[in-house]
């Protein structure tokens, strides 16, 4: 077992040098939209486009240049400037971790830029869409480039701002507006836990920077009830931004905001954050088989199979896509909590996940393109000649994610799924049983959409999307085929990682023919075969029946709501009524009190005030006097 | 004493900047006397703006080339250190940015000797135009605002102090609009700065008694030798701070500042919100620093209390302003106690000096420029009789000019001290810088820093109250029907604006280049 290498201070230029400009250039963007308004109407979304691109070579150059260095030396802090005096530099860590997420976020991003003027042609605001996505992905680099948690928090919370502003990007509808406020407050909550856990990490080590904390902890490898503490208040934060049991419930209701938004942030990129603030405090924080990290698996085994659950229930088509994500989220949680074994299985997968799962929302988003925005599964079917590339496309994403031997889900997620098993038994276990339903689900989605009879609305004349929306969804499936076998086969991720995670006892080698794994395949196969069974073959009704509890629990989002409401909405609500009368009767009149005094004495001294100039010169007269008086006095103590 | 006058030897290369001004404004006087009324304002805006600019370029030249004097030039009168030229380059940036502002018309009276509301104020007022001896006033004062913070012994301190003062004087008593508050301004400004400058010369004299000299090196050596219990050197000192502390306003000598600061041609109160108090502020440090160094434990209680009221002085009776002007000047002076607080921590003879230098320069930097700011924007919220200036014609403001009211907004909380704004840097630095040398010092002084600082957090939310109310009057409350018009802003105005605006944003999001300034302006200290 190894731990990280050292961060070093970057002194020469170069790439690294100048891999401020990833954040700057979306930045500008986003600036010059907003600012601008509606003078950049005609040409916005090219600008939007143009500076994610910019980002992305940016992000491609650094990233050469790092692979250009020996493996110990490939972890460059970049000092920008002092930003808090004397606590907190602003700074940028380029490491191996980081710049696989700055990949991921510009490459994906970009593509959904592109996509997005295609799928938001018709929307007069589209300029303002590009602007917030260009937020995003400037809130998204700082979040994963910072060098330290301040930097972090600040790009923590921007990207929660652009999901806020995304979300209710339609705010004229007003379910909406609710999501996107809802996607706020539960994320307050996991944000409390996380700036907690940076105001203990100050108490403790004097810093919140990474490259202190490392040097610290390895002098002195902590221990004890304050970083137990740090890690569960850290994964409340996970929770929060990564849709994690507890804190899942607005992810749902974030789908409510136009699709490339669910692609980009609450699929590909934002949602994954969470898993990035456990891997990136994994060596801090999160020692192998300390109580918070198996509480971090733990969260990930139970959110993935209450993921998968809820996707078997959803007939909105995005819901369903949503239910999965929360799903596979759980699983990158579970592999996350492993420690070294795991981290480099968790990361594939979230990298490969970006491009399956941004595939298949992106393919939705062409289905609903074409679909008038119907988003009902229940009315679409038999669109597979209709949309010949978005169904392929889909479909690959579709295999993709069910871990069809040798795409690149099968890969990432086995991976997880056997150290898992070998670390974890139980959890291991339920993760298998979590890739069986997703083999349901996905199936499910998939029959109900493309294959079977037509049930669409009589007004639907579905179309293929026009070239600059295939042509993204054409890329991201070649990540979902091929990406994850190159990864994970010899190890290529788990090494380049290494520098910036550490390394395991033993170097996990990829088993095609696990016990775990083939049992994986036969209840995906299981699974699929069932949905073939339901939804495939026999007829789809267009009313969702009644169905058994079961279907009722997980259409009801397992009762998170219900859950969310009686514990916490209705007994908030309560303490809210106490407290305002509280406030009204106690706090006020203490305030009142003492504001009334404070005003009463500036009214009262206010009178001195005259006006008359002789009294003023008396003023400065009895001052003098006051000051000559008192240097005498302690003069001659 | 030896009879021969000798020729006094100058450093004109070092003193460039200030002579510059001056010469300036010599010949403004010139184009007063000879140039004909319709030509006088198209030569003077120039010539003002370009010898500003043309001084401020010579700071530069003095700091890039790294020729900083290490003993006091012109015959030990003044002293051009890193503080110096640090403090001479906010002056001539914040003058030349007040400058653009004067330029707007209407802002001062056609005939300043007419009686107001007579014939005679109507005739000049129909003929147009405006008194244009405001240009040589201003860079009168300007020269002035250089020469106090710099002079090396009492006399010339006098001499600057004076030559700032007497044409602000004037100057206040210009405004076109509500002519009679304005003359009442200057009047009371007049009486008020004539009697602590007396107290000034007062204390310079008694402590010419004491040392036998008036040069801060003569001070400095007679106090390291002498009794530091003599009554005559405690009188002198505290008549000496009297006149230092009238002109930054700090309590009991604060009276003056409301009356003046409403009084005054807005872009006039600016110039004295900025300039002035940056200038006098630096003075103070130099007074008791360099001459009155030893002394410190005599003064320091004094100096305490005085900080401690002008903070909740200023802070508490800010609350009950309704006049927009007379707000910000009472929040002037709570600011000028946060200062005074930077100004206890730099006395203690410790490494920390530098570093508490450098946080009150880097203070006076932005808040005059934030000052600087707000003020521009009071000039454009306009009633048919002038300014708007109560602050319920604010009202609603947000809704009908959200670009300006969101503005004013940001520099409120600019003086506020709310993280992402250089104010907050500004008190972050000096209260650190006071807490640090606080517990440098160890014991009891220690307590009583934490407890000025505490005092000074507690003033900064006092304060804060009557900010946002501000802002919460302007974007919550609904237009009065006949609210004020705001003016189409001329290019200066907008200029203004935008300069301030872009400094307190951006060293409010990068710090860190105008801390390194300061910090480097810091390093060398005043030469003593």
């Amino acid at each position: 077992m190894e731990s990280p290498a050292e961060i070093v201070q970057h002194t020469a230029g170069g790439m690294i040098g100048a891999s401020w400009l990833m954040i700057a250039f979306p930045l500008l963007g986003a600036a010059i939209l907003l600012i601008l308004g509606r003078m950049t109407n005609r040409w916005g979304h090219l600008l939007g486009v143009a500076m994610s691109l910019a980002s992305f070579v940016v992000a491609v150059l650094t990233f050469l240049e790092i692979i250009g260095l020996p493996a110990e030396q490939r972890r460059q802090a970049v000092h920008l400037y002092e930003f808090i005096p004397g606590m907190v530099d602003m700074g940028l860590l380029i490491d191996p971790l980081s710049i696989s997420f700055a990949l991921l976020i510009t490459g994906v991003g970009s593509l959904i830029h592109i996509y997005s003027i295609g799928y938001m042609s018709h929307d007069p605001e589209r300029r303002r869409f590009f602007s917030y996505l260009n937020l995003f992905v400037a809130a998204m680099l700082l979040l994963v480039l910072a060098d330290n948690y301040v930097g972090l928090f600040i790009g923590w919370e921007g990207v929660g701002l652009a999901s806020y502003l995304l979300i209710g990007f339609w705010q004229f509808k007003p379910s909406a507006a609710v999501a996107a406020k809802k996607a706020f407050i539960v994320n307050r909550v996991g944000d409390f836990g996380l700036l907690v856990g940076m105001f203990i990490i100050l108490a403790t080590f004097h810093t919140l920077t990474f490259s202190e904390l490392g040097k610290q902890i390895a002098e002195h490898p902590p221990s004890g009830g304050a970083v137990t503490a740090i890690g569960l208040l850290l994964l409340l934060g996970a929770c929060g931004k990564s849709a994690q049991l507890p804190l899942q419930s607005w992810l749902l209701d974030a789908m409510e905001g136009p699709t490339p938004v669910s692609a980009l942030i609450h699929a590909a990129t934002m949602v994954t954050a969470g898993v990035y603030l456990v891997v990136r405090s994994g060596a801090f924080f999160f020692p192998p088989d300390s109580t918070q990290a198996i509480a971090v698996s733990v969260v990930g085994a139970a959110t993935l199979l209450a993921g998968a659950i809820i996707g078997c229930a959803k007939d909105d088509i995005k819901k369903g896509l949503a239910g999965s994500t929360m799903s596979q989220i759980g699983y990158m949680m579970l592999g996350a909590g492993l420690g070294p074994a795991g981290y480099a299985f968790a990361i594939g997968h979230l990298i490969t996940h970006g491009f399956f799962k941004a595939d298949l929302f992106l393919g939705a988003g062409s289905v609903m393109h074409g679909m008038n925005d119907e988003v009902n599964m229940r009315k679409y079917g038999g669109l597979r000649k209709h949309m010949p590339i978005t169904f392929a496309t889909f479909f690959i994403g579709y295999l993709a994610i069910i871990g069809f031997p040798l795409l690149s889900g099968y890969f990432t997620k086995d991976g997880i799924i056997e150290t898992a098993v070998h670390h974890q038994p139980i959890l291991g276990w339920l993760a298998v049983l979590g890739a069986g339903i997703t083999g349901f689900y996905m199936s499910r989605m998939v029959f109900m959409t493309f294959f079977g009879e037509k049930r669409w609305e009589k007004d639907a004349h579905p179309h293929e999307s026009p070239a600059v929306m295939t042509w993204p969804l054409m890329i991201l499936s070649i990540g979902a085929l091929f990406l994850g076998g190159y990864l994970i086969l010899s190890n290529r991720l788990y090494f380049f990682l290494s520098p910036a995670v550490g390394t395991a006892e033993a170097t996990p080698e990829f088993d095609f023919a696990s016990t775990a794994g083939l049992v994986t395949l036969a209840l995906v196969a299981v699974g699929a075969g069932f949905a073939w069974v339901r939804y495939g073959r026999a007829e789809v009704p267009a009313v969702a029946p009644r169905g058994s509890f079961l279907t009722t629990f997980a259409r009801r989002d397992l009762y998170g709501d219900a859950l969310n409401e009686s514990l916490f909405m209705r007994p908030g609500q309560w303490l809210t009524r106490f407290a305002v009368y509280f406030d009204n009767r106690g706090i006020d009149g203490l305030v009142n009190g003492l504001a009334a005094g404070i005003g009463g004495t500036s009214g009262r001294l206010r009178r001195i005030q005259t006006g008359f100039a002789r009294s003023y010169a008396l003023s400065i007269l009895f001052g003098a006097a006051l000051l000559a008086g008192a240097l005498l006095l302690v003069g001659n103590i | 004493m030896n009879d021969a006058v000798v020729a006094p030897t100058i450093e004109y290369g070092t003193l460039a900047p200030m002579l510059l001004v001056f010469g300036a404004a010599v010949v403004g006087v010139l184009v007063e006397a000879f140039a004909p009324r319709y030509m006088r304002k198209s030569i003077h805006v120039p010539l003002t703006l370009l010898s500003l600019a043309g001084a401020f370029a010579l700071v530069i030249v003095q700091v890039v080339k790294g020729a900083v004097p290490t003993a006091p030039v012109a015959m030990g009168a003044v002293a051009v250190d890193g503080p110096s030229l640090f403090i001479w380059g906010v002056i001539l940036v914040l003058s030349f940015v007040c400058v653009l502002m004067i330029n707007d018309e209407g802002h001062f009276v056609a005939s300043a000797a007419a009686v107001p509301g007579s014939a005679d104020e109507e005739e000049a007022e129909a003929a147009g135009g405006s008194h244009t001896e405001v240009y040589p006033l201003v860079l009168f004062a300007v020269g002035g605002m250089l020469l106090f913070p710099a002079s090396h012994d009492l006399l010339t301190m006098f001499v600057g102090l004076e030559v700032m003062s007497l044409p602000l004087y004037l100057l206040c008593g210009l405004a076109r609009r509500r002519r009679l508050l304005s003359q009442e301004a200057s009047m009371k400004y007049f009486l008020l700065g004539a009697f602590s400058s007396a107290f000034f010369l007062y204390g310079t004299a008694m402590i010419y008694g004491f040392a036998g000299t008036v040069s801060f090196t003569g001070i400095n050596k007679a106090l390291s030798t002498g009794s530091l219990l003599d009554p005559i050197l405690l009188l002198g000192l505290s008549l000496l701070g009297v006149g230092l502390l009238f002109k930054i306003g700090a309590a009991p000598f604060q009276a003056w500042k409301p009356d003046v600061y409403q009084g005054a041609p807005t872009p006039i109160t600016a110039l004295m919100a900025s300039g002035t108090l940056v200038a006098a502020v630096g003075a103070l440090l130099r007074v008791f620093w360099v001459a009155l160094g030893n002394l410190d434990w005599d003064w320091r209680p004094v100096m305490w209390a005085v900080a401690a009221l002008t903070m909740v002085v200023g802070a508490i009776l800010a609350i009950t302003q309704t006049d927009i002007k007379r707000m910000l000047a009472y929040s002037s002076i709570a600011h000028a106690g946060f200062l005074l607080i930077g100004v206890m921590a730099t006395f203690d003879k410790s490494a920390q000096n530098a570093k508490s230098l450098s946080a009150i320069m880097f203070y006076l930097l932005v808040y005059s420029i934030t000052t600087v700011g707000a003020f521009a924007v009071v000039t454009m919220v306009r009633d048919p009789g002038g300014e708007a200036g109560h602050l319920s014609r604010w009202a609603g403001l947000g809704k009908r000019s959200p670009i300006l009211a969101g503005i004013f907004a940001f520099f409120l909380l600019a003086f506020a001290g709310i993280p992402l704004t250089s104010g907050f840097f500004g008190k972050y630095a000096v209260f650190a810088a006071a807490l640090a040398s606080g517990s440098e010092a160890g014991d009891s002084l220690g307590g009583w820093m934490t407890g000025l600082v505490v005092l000074g957090v507690v003033a900064s939310a006092i304060a804060a109250f009557f900010y946002v109310r501000v802002i919460v009057l302007m974007f919550f409350s609904d237009p009065a029907a006949d609210g004020p018009s705001i003016a189409v802003p001329s290019m200066g105005t907008v200029a203004v604006i935008a300069i301030s605006l872009l400094i307190t944003v951006g060293v409010g999001l990068f710090p860190q280049p105008m801390l390194d300034l300061a910090n480097q302006a810091a390093s060398g200290l005043f030469i003593r």
